[in-house]
């Protein structure tokens, strides 16, 4: 199986509702599969960091283990909205 | 290059080996000793090593020399808050340590942090706690005064 980020994105927006996903595939910076994902989702509203990086982890367990790196950012739709007014 | 499922044939390799694990760094005491190949027995250390120090983190490499981009940021994280008392294990030097903390946690990679005990998480959670300020607090509830409140205190 081939991990690509598509393929990432189209999971996380199916199976954790995101509304907004990027993915960004850093396996050139790495040598070896990595990618970065930003997750927006209403489902991490009142969810501390540690359980919504589960969820997403969760979400990839079959991609994980074909991916070397991986980093991640969970935010609420509402995180969002700030982090973009600024 | 994931090793996620090696450890069966990695086990049955170096079953005769009794492992002496210790910290990489911080301290140089040496754990008791294990038999590699029971990964029970391994979940049971587990338990008890990330309870033996106030601070503990699963790295590739040791603090001195990280050999990953997310260990070293964990453990340069660390050493901006001044904390060098903690236990490092070096998952390198062993592979069946290397998915047992995986499978300990539920969590996928390397590195790992636990403090007070309990798991963290990885190295994108430390820099967000690092950054939001969740880390100087966290370190205050286990003793330990975060060297940036020092360094904040001189520059005003």
């Amino acid at each position: 199986m081939t991990v690509t980020a598509e393929h990432i994105r189209e999971k996380l927006t199916k199976d954790l509702g995101a509304v907004h996903v990027d993915v960004e595939d850093t396996t050139n910076n790495r040598c070896t599969t990595s990618f970065k994902v930003l997750v927006v989702s209403p489902q991490f509203q009142g969810k501390p960091l540690l359980q919504r990086h589960r969820m997403v982890n969760t979400c990839l367990a079959e991609e994980m283990k074909e991916i070397h790196a991986f980093e991640q950012k969970t935010l609420t739709p509402e995180q969002w909205d700030k982090q973009n007014a600024q | 290059m994931n090793c996620l499922f090696r450890s069966t044939a990695r086990c049955l390799r170096s079953g005769l080996a009794v492992n002496q694990l210790r910290p990489a760094g911080g301290r140089s005491w040496v754990a008791s000793a294990r038999l590699l190949c029971s990964a029970a027995n391994l979940q049971k250390d587990l338990g008890e090593m990330v309870k033996k120090d106030k601070v503990v983190v699963f790295i590739k490499g040791t603090p001195a020399q990280p050999m990953c981009g997310f260990s070293n940021a964990v453990v340069q994280i660390l050493r901006m808050h001044g904390v060098d008392d903690y236990a490092a294990y070096n998952v390198l030097e062993d592979q069946d340590l290397r998915q047992g903390v995986k499978e300990f946690s539920n969590w996928p990679t390397i590195p790992q942090v636990y403090l007070d005990g309990e798991f963290v998480g990885g190295c994108d959670i430390l820099l967000q706690m690092h950054q939001n300020g969740d880390l100087v607090e966290e370190l205050k509830k286990l003793g330990i005064r975060s060297a940036l409140l020092d360094a904040e205190g001189e520059s005003k």
